[in-house]
């Protein structure tokens, strides 16, 4: 590691004070499931903290008092009847999408407030698409570095060097110089993962991120989040990939008409849910 | 038809054509360089996020769309001195103003044409696109700059060509202003020697050379501006 990627990595961007060693991003290393550090117990202040917040299109109330604290290290998973607001509460996050009223604090940043400028929170925060919207005029390997090159102005090859690295760690380091169109869809979106990655971010949301593969290629992209989320990334991931809620999970909400209706352990929500709705919800789909 | 060729004085009168070609060229080439920027500019404002820029560059549009070319190169010929001090205005007289007025007229009316198929160009991008970017804490600039733009070149050259070939054909209208083009070379020659049909056959094919030059180089540029999107099968 050269001293320049010591000094990116031990400084906040922001305030330029050194980040103390809790506050310590997930190392790039590939981790093997048993070597997986704990999980992070529920410590000090949550990183994203929704607290009545609302939201319409239009005259369509899509999000309803929604109130939500996410702890750093927490994975969240967020699940429910198309329409029900999952998608739009995650967009929210890092303002793909305003709200009307409420406050929503993420990162530290009140981002509820207009006047907060967002871009330097969403450098903090990655995010995967559904339809995965890699860059299509660039490769593989500039779609990684591209970020991480322009926002956070790492130097070219040390830009590279990390895309590299990430690239090995979702499985497709073969795969660095095509472009997206000559790739799987499985493999576009290991690539989208990557891409958020490559800024380091506290936050990952992944928006239905297998929803739009073919099954055989599903597998390959729960892995990669399976991995991120052993050690200890903070995800919020709406999906309908029930193994994925269940064996995941730190906890399960469960959205429907705009409003979270249970939330829970998988445990919890998966073997005894208490609201009505969710179990008609569970009858369905299980 | 007992029409005698004398293909000769156009040799005879190379000097005035090559001089008229050097002209066009410097007129289109200057033009087009502008009209690109411009158009790019205002067709980015056609859909900014503030109603007032937004209303600016739609006005321009329709306004430089909807009049008569000629007309437009005339008020910036005629007109627009009379409003200036009689310094600036014998200063321009005396700097070659008709090939000025004739570079800010051309530029300026194939600019918006630009600008309708660069607005078109950009809202063809997925939005996904946008927002892929933006969240990865690109700058709303950086996002235009990285990730739209070079995804809307490769939509917007086919028209922006075809502009590009008007531009060059209209130029010749520069000869109302007195800039001595080729037509105005060819009208010259006319005039000179009472040859209109070799003068003018001479202009065409002169002009049919310079577009389709220009239609090649662009079509260059659009396989440059599509890598990635044509490998596809590949």
């Amino acid at each position: 590691m050269t001293s320049h990627q010591q000094s990116y990595i031990s400084v906040c961007p922001h305030c330029r004070q050194p980040i103390t060693p809790s506050d310590e991003r997930p190392s790039l290393e590939v981790v093997q499931a048993d070597s997986a550090p704990a999980k992070p117990q529920r410590n000090g202040e949550p990183i994203i903290s929704f607290r009545q917040v609302n939201k319409w299109f239009g005259k369509l109330h899509v999000l309803k008092d929604i109130n939500e604290d996410i702890y750093p290290g927490e994975v969240v998973v967020i699940i429910g009847p198309s329409g029900s607001g999952k998608s739009t509460m995650l967009r929210c996050i890092n303002r793909l999408e305003t709200i009307q009223s409420g406050r929503l604090v993420v990162d530290g940043y009140e981002i509820s407030n207009p006047k907060v400028n967002i871009t330097p929170v969403r450098a903090e925060i990655g995010m995967v698409f559904q339809h995965f919207h890699l860059y299509p005029h660039k490769t593989v390997l500039e779609n990684i570095m591209l970020a991480p090159m322009k926002v956070r102005k790492i130097p070219q090859t040390e830009a590279k060097s990390i895309a590299l690295e990430l690239l090995k760690k979702v499985g497709i380091p073969e795969k660095a110089e095509a472009y997206p169109a000559q790739l799987s869809g499985g493999q576009q979106q290991r690539v989208a993962i990557a891409r958020g990655l490559a800024m380091r971010p506290k936050i990952m949301l992944f928006d239905e991120p297998t929803s739009a593969l073919d099954p055989e290629m599903i597998k390959e992209v729960l892995d990669v989040m399976k991995a991120l989320a052993r050690e200890g990334m903070t995800m919020v991931v709406v999906t309908h990939e029930m193994g994925f809620a269940r064996e995941v999970a730190d906890r399960v909400l469960f959205m429907d008409g705009g409003s979270i209706i249970e939330r829970g352990t998988p445990e919890h929500f998966f073997v005894n849910p208490v609201e009505e709705r969710t179990k008609a919800f569970l009858r369905q789909i299980l | 038809m007992n029409h005698q060729f004398n293909w000769a004085v156009l040799w005879e009168y190379r000097e005035l054509l090559l001089a008229g070609l050097k002209i066009t060229i410097q007129l289109s080439s200057i033009s087009i360089v502008i009209c690109t920027v411009l158009g790019i500019i205002l067709g980015i404002m056609r859909l900014a996020k503030n109603a007032l820029v937004r209303l600016f560059a739609s006005a321009y549009v329709e306004f430089f769309v909807n009049t008569p070319l000629i007309i437009q190169m005339f008020f910036w010929y005629f007109a627009l001195p009379m409003m200036l001090p009689e310094t600036l205005r014998f200063w321009l007289w005396s700097h070659n103003y008709e090939f000025i007025a004739s570079v800010i007229g051309l530029s300026i009316y194939t600019s918006s044409f630009i600008a309708e198929a660069v607005r078109a160009g950009i809202q063809a991008i997925d939005k996904g696109q946008r927002e892929a970017a933006l969240s990865t804490g690109l700058s709303g600039f950086q996002t235009m700059w990285y990730i739209i733009l070079p995804q809307a070149v490769r939509i917007v050259i086919p028209p922006i060509c075809n502009q590009y070939l008007n531009l060059i054909k209209n130029s010749s209208l520069a000869m109302t202003i007195a800039v001595p083009e080729i037509t105005f070379q060819a009208q010259a020659i006319e005039s000179y020697t009472f040859r209109g049909f070799e003068a003018f056959t001479a202009a065409t094919l002169i002009y049919i050379s310079l577009t389709l030059t220009v239609s090649f180089l662009m079509s260059r540029v659009e396989r440059w501006a599509s890598k990635g999107q044509r490998a596809v099968v590949a």
